[in-house]
């Protein structure tokens, strides 16, 4: 059987995406990296949603809006997530997340 | 399996390849300008896998979104709070690095039992097909609101970066 006919091809593309976001959300120390490694977690959904779709739905368009649907999420989420940067780095004058804070002790 | 079929399964596993080693990249580069490239060339992997899961459109709409959109916007990102060749700390050491891994591996084993272990019943009954047509069609009747939702969305969310972007004191970006 072909491997790109093949439904756990594709999900176990999407669970690397994953894990790989997830080790990049851990181990980034700065926000720029940790949105990057947001954006390949979310990647690894809409991938999800079209193996899905493609292999065991009923109706072809489901997953396809769905997958419309997270890329309009993640493309609000990185602008709102950058001007967040932005005002942070401009309150903090610093990008590490570990200096971001206003107590002390 | 004729040559053509050939073809197309060295694509697919070169897209998978592209998939994997633009997310290393983005995930272990010391540059953040090089995990962005990373994260572009991982999404470009992605749409290629779209193509052969049977949606050219979505294909293209990655690239359009993710690499066209997303990609550039953290690149203004970066360059707004670092020089962009500036060696970022690597972050995590030791213990803390152990952790990690441990953590992201056995995730990735749990579900990937899971996922051995599960058996997928394909819906019974079938309609519609994977034509642009019909996805314009659903997308304009059925799933209207998912259409009109993200509209908002995205009206609301460009809103709220210029509100959160703007400079306090000054009254200037």
């Amino acid at each position: 059987m072909l491997l790109s006919a093949n439904l756990n091809t594709y999900l176990v593309v999407a669970l690397f995406l994953l894990v790989l976001g997830f080790y990049g959300v851990i181990q980034h120390r700065t926000f720029i990296g940790m949105l990057i490694s947001a954006e390949l977690i979310l990647n690894g959904a809409g991938l999800n949603f079209m193996a899905f779709n493609k292999f065991l739905a009923p109706d072809p368009a489901v997953g396809q809006v769905f997958t419309l649907f997270i890329m309009g999420i993640a493309a609000a989420e990185a602008a709102i997530a950058v001007s967040v940067i932005i005002a942070v780095y401009r309150k903090y004058n610093t990008s590490d997340p570990d200096e971001v804070h206003d107590l002390h002790g | 399996m004729n040559l053509y079929q050939y073809i197309a399964e060295a694509l697919f596993f070169a897209f998978i390849l592209l998939t994997f080693s633009g997310g290393l990249l983005a995930v272990r580069s010391r540059i953040l300008m090089h995990a962005v490239l990373g994260l572009a060339v991982s999404l470009l992997g992605v749409a290629g896998l779209y193509y052969f899961l049977g949606s050219p459109f979505l294909a293209m709409m990655q690239i359009l979104i993710y690499v066209g959109a997303v990609c550039i916007m953290i690149v203004f990102g970066i360059m707004v709070g670092y020089t962009p060749t500036e060696v970022v700390s690597r972050g995590i050491k030791g213990k803390n690095l152990v952790l990690a891994l441990g953590a992201c591996i056995s995730t990735f084993l749990l579900l990937l039992v899971a996922l051995n272990r599960a058996t997928w019943i394909p819906a019974a009954v079938h309609r519609g097909d994977f034509s642009l047509a019909y996805l314009g069609k659903s997308l304009l009747y059925q799933y209207c609101l998912a259409f009109e939702l993200i509209s908002v969305v995205l009206l609301t969310a460009i809103i709220g970066a210029i509100i959160l972007a703007q400079d306090k004191e000054g009254g200037h970006f």
